[in-house]
């Protein structure tokens, strides 16, 4: 049914959208493609599922100990690996080995920990409630996915362009050193930065667990790719595309299996990318900003 | 001789394969010495590897056969994509040429009659013997070598440094950004025949992105100044998982921090002429002194 | 047909447009085979544009540009080099990890004989072309004097010498025509004396020089023909005398606020 269809496409995309939103920040504002994000990702699941298990917290307070033990995470990545880093002015791909580095301490040393099979979220913590609305099947967790999506994508969008820092974000986007100039705290911002982006991943990670659930180690690889993806299609740097890139491949994984088939499912995202990239390198929303140093 | 015999059972596999992955690294560092981050060579090795194993089990081609086929069936489709892919620069070019292994892995994965989808190929021919992967590698470095020494591959140094400017000295900086692409392709694709025939067994979860991450740490963990560079990391990081066996789980865990170690302190690899010449010059000048 | 007569470069009714900006209106340029030919004009006023549409790294928005008599429209850098345009950059733009010779070395990839084969085979052919091109380019490197310095880092050298080593590279693409975009920028006096010198000594051993600069002196001292442009136009051609006493150009520097051209405008009017 279409419409069912439509629904679950939501969610995912939803799901997608906020991880592309972190990708997308650590690369506006820190002009760092960061590949350990997916793994980042993987963290946020397990910490939850984890405090859940073991300290009985209902689901609410697994999200927000998943949001800051990633973003506790994310911020000691930017000040270990990325810092030094930034300090020596390594060309822009450096970085971004460092960070396949860091993904495959983490990938690997959790699957060291705790083992490469599925981990699942305590039942008790998990409603099983839905609700039929309009010939609908609502299950609560994906309403609350996309509510939860919807509500971070709001602040974030009201942050970014109401607030004063806000727009200090968006001036070190433009230029690091112009922003400096300005008096702005680059480098605290950069920490924040790190920090929300990271958490906002461990997030989505919780959700994508939820929704599927099914936590395991290698999780985050295919989320990783498909936002690459996703964030080229949405023109890299642009938070908005990467939202609506998140949400548009969330329906097109979707409907393709619904219509296609299940195997070929996780192709959609790349030959969408590849085919984009071909034809508009800068993606559908991006202007290719050359970053001024 | 029979140390070597008994040497030579238990590590023929870890020897040719230490050949293997060098020549992975070298495919790479041609595309790297050019400037591109191209991170295709898994799936070129995945395409040589299929390609060839059909050729030797469906058709029953004798090995030569294979082994070219490996290279040509790469090589053609790294110049297919190539025209598209190489506009593209940094990033992009990294991003496109990811998303195009994984596109390929899932082609295999899916093309099952062809390609026995999720179960691999099983029962390939183990015609690779140690003196083809050593025949391999010296054909593959002296071509580098020789490479390095002309104009082709002053032209990528120059393009590596500053494309503009090297097409303003006359370089066809697209053709020598192909040349590079293909020929990595190509070496990827031998590598991938060469290691297919060793194993008798593939399956598409061998050339994905882990693969691909792997390739270029070699590159990077030897260093890509030099043509030692490369071939030094294929060997530490054949020797390494080795040395870690008893990490069990967190040998890989190693292997990630040794790549984030080697880009924080030794950013020019291991191997780097450079580094070298200063130390000689700044012990001679001390030796001077004394 | 006199040496005179024969045009090496030929720019007719040229514009570029950036969206609404107009960085080149209507110019028309025929710059003649032999000799030394400036640019001159105020900052911004559209002459790194000229250079970047002659060697084809942008696309004329209108008119069109002959070398030789060969329209280059739609022709890639490589292929406007190939034809016999040299340049150098105006923020020096060496491959500074190279050493100076394979800087050199770089500059000549295009007249080097052998093909792919040749080089595998290793044949005497490629021996004796890479053999030609150290001698071409240690040759070039005493043109300006920086032959003793031919295995060193272009990154180590100064200034001035890096200056002088993108001359020479230059040069070794054979250039037919050859664009020197603010060659003395950011010299002092005697390493401007010394370059105008060598400028003279390549402009005797034939090569057509066309320059970009900011400097007055150095401009009116080695170029027989100069053109002005401000705004993105020609306001004047001529030689050295007519240029400097011409209303429309002194009023174009002194307009602006540059205190260079001004006081070299002034200068110029003294001397």
């Amino acid at each position: 049914m279409l419409e069912q269809q439509l629904f679950n496409a939501l969610s995912l995309g939803c799901v997608y959208a906020l991880f592309a939103l972190g990708f997308t920040l650590i690369f506006g504002v820190l002009g760092v493609i960061n590949l350990s994000h997916g793994a980042v990702f993987m963290v946020g699941a397990y910490a939850a599922v984890e405090a859940m298990t073991l300290l009985h917290l209902p689901l609410w307070a697994g999200l927000l100990f998943s949001f800051v033990f990633c973003g506790v995470l994310g911020l000691l990545i930017d000040v270990l690996v990325l810092k030094p880093l930034r300090a020596r002015n390594a060309p822009h791909l450096i970085p971004m080995i460092a960070t396949i580095g860091v993904a495959i301490i983490l990938n690997n040393g959790v699957q060291g920990i705790f083992g490469a099979q599925n981990v699942r979220f305590p039942s008790s913590a998990v409603s099983d409630d839905a609700i039929t609305l309009a010939g609908l099947h609502l299950t609560s967790v994906e309403l609350g996915i996309i509510l939860l999506s919807f509500a971070l994508m709001a602040v974030l969008i009201v942050a970014l362009k109401k607030t004063q820092l806000g727009r200090a974000l968006r001036a070190i986007a433009e230029s690091p050193k112009a922003a400096y100039l300005l008096g702005i705290n680059v480098e605290g911002l950069f920490y924040l930065t790190s920090f929300a982006a990271a958490g906002l991943g461990g997030v989505a990670g919780v959700l994508i667990g939820l929704y599927s659930n099914a936590v395991f180690p290698l999780m985050g690889q295919p989320i990783l790719h498909k936002g690459i993806a996703v964030i080229i299609l949405g023109g890299m740097g642009d938070i908005r595309g990467a939202m609506l890139g998140g949400l548009f491949l969330g329906f097109a994984e979707v409907l393709s299996v619904a219509y296609i088939g299940s195997t070929m499912r996780d192709a959609v995202a790349f030959g969408l990318l590849f085919l984009v990239l071909l034809v508009r390198p800068k993606g559908l929303f991006g202007t290719l900003q050359e970053r001024k140093v | 001789m029979e140390w070597f015999d008994n040497f030579w059972a238990v590590y023929s596999n870890l020897v040719l394969t230490l050949g293997t992955n060098a020549l992975l690294a070298l495919s790479i560092y041609l595309t790297l010495s050019c400037g591109m981050l191209a991170m295709a060579n898994a799936a070129f090795m995945g395409i040589g590897a299929y390609t060839s194993a059909l050729v030797t089990m469906n058709l029953g081609l004798p090995y030569p056969v294979a082994l070219a086929a490996g290279m040509a069936a790469p090589g053609l489709m790294a110049f297919i994509i190539g025209k598209p892919t190489l506009r593209l620069s940094g990033v992009y070019l990294a991003m496109a040429t990811l998303a195009f292994g994984e596109v390929v892995r899932i082609v295999v994965l899916n093309a099952e009659s062809l390609t026995g989808g999720a179960l691999g190929l099983n029962g390939i021919p183990q015609s690779t013997e140690w003196w083809h992967v050593g025949l391999a590698l010296l054909l593959t470095v002296a071509v580098l070598w020789r490479l390095r020494r002309s104009r082709v591959g002053r032209a990528f140094e120059a393009i590596k440094e500053d494309e503009t400017a090297a097409g303003l000295m006359g370089i066809d900086v697209g053709a020598h950004k192909m040349l590079a692409f293909v020929l990595g392709a190509m070496i990827a694709g031998l590598a991938g025949t060469l290691n297919a025939h060793l194993t008798f067994f593939i399956g598409p979860n061998e050339y994905g992105f882990d693969r691909g991450v792997d390739i270029l740490t070699m590159a990077i963990l030897g260093g890509i100044n030099s043509l030692f560079g490369p071939i030094l990391g294929g060997i530490m990081l054949t020797v390494l998982p080795e040395l870690l066996r008893g990490f069990k789980d967190f040998r890989l865990v190693v292997n990630g921090f040794i790549l984030v170690l080697i880009v924080l302190f030794l950013p020019k690899g291991i191997w780097d002429p450079a580094r070298f010449r200063q130390w000689f010059s700044r012990s001679s000048r001390k030796g001077a002194a004394a | 047909m006199s040496k005179a007569a024969s045009i090496s470069l030929e720019m007719q009714s040229v514009s570029r447009h950036f969206g609404g900006l107009k960085v080149l209106q209507d110019v028309n340029l025929a710059i003649p085979q032999g000799g030394i030919f400036g640019l001159i004009g105020p900052n911004g006023a559209g002459k790194t544009t000229v250079f970047n549409l002659i060697t084809g790294l942008l696309p004329p928005t209108s008119g069109t540009i002959r070398f030789n008599g060969q329209d280059l429209a739609g022709r890639k850098p490589h292929q406007i080099t190939r034809l016999g345009l040299g340049r150098t950059f105006q923020n020096i733009r060496l491959f500074k990890e190279m050493s100076l010779l394979q800087n050199v070395m770089v500059g000549m990839h295009a007249h080097l004989g052998y093909g792919a084969f040749g080089l595998l085979a290793s044949s005497g052919l490629f021996r004796s072309e890479e053999r030609r091109a150290r001698e071409r380019a240690r040759e070039l490197l005493s043109w300006v004097k920086l032959d003793h310095k031919a295995h060193e880092t272009a990154d180590n050298l100064s200034y001035g010498e890096q200056r002088k080593l993108e001359l020479a590279r230059a040069l070794a693409t054979e250039p037919k025509l050859l664009l020197l975009d603010e060659p003395v920028a950011g010299m002092n006096s005697s390493e401007k004396t010394e370059l105008m010198h060598e400028i003279q000594n390549i402009s005797a051993r034939g090569y057509t020089i066309f320059m970009i600069e900011h400097d007055m002196r150095f401009v009116m001292g080695l170029c027989q023909e100069i053109a002005v442009l401000n705004f993105g136009r020609i306001i004047a051609q001529g030689g050295p005398e007519a240029i400097r006493t011409n209303p429309q150009v002194i009023e174009a520097y002194l307009g602006r606020e540059d205190d260079e051209p001004v006081s070299a405008a002034a200068q110029g009017e003294q001397a």
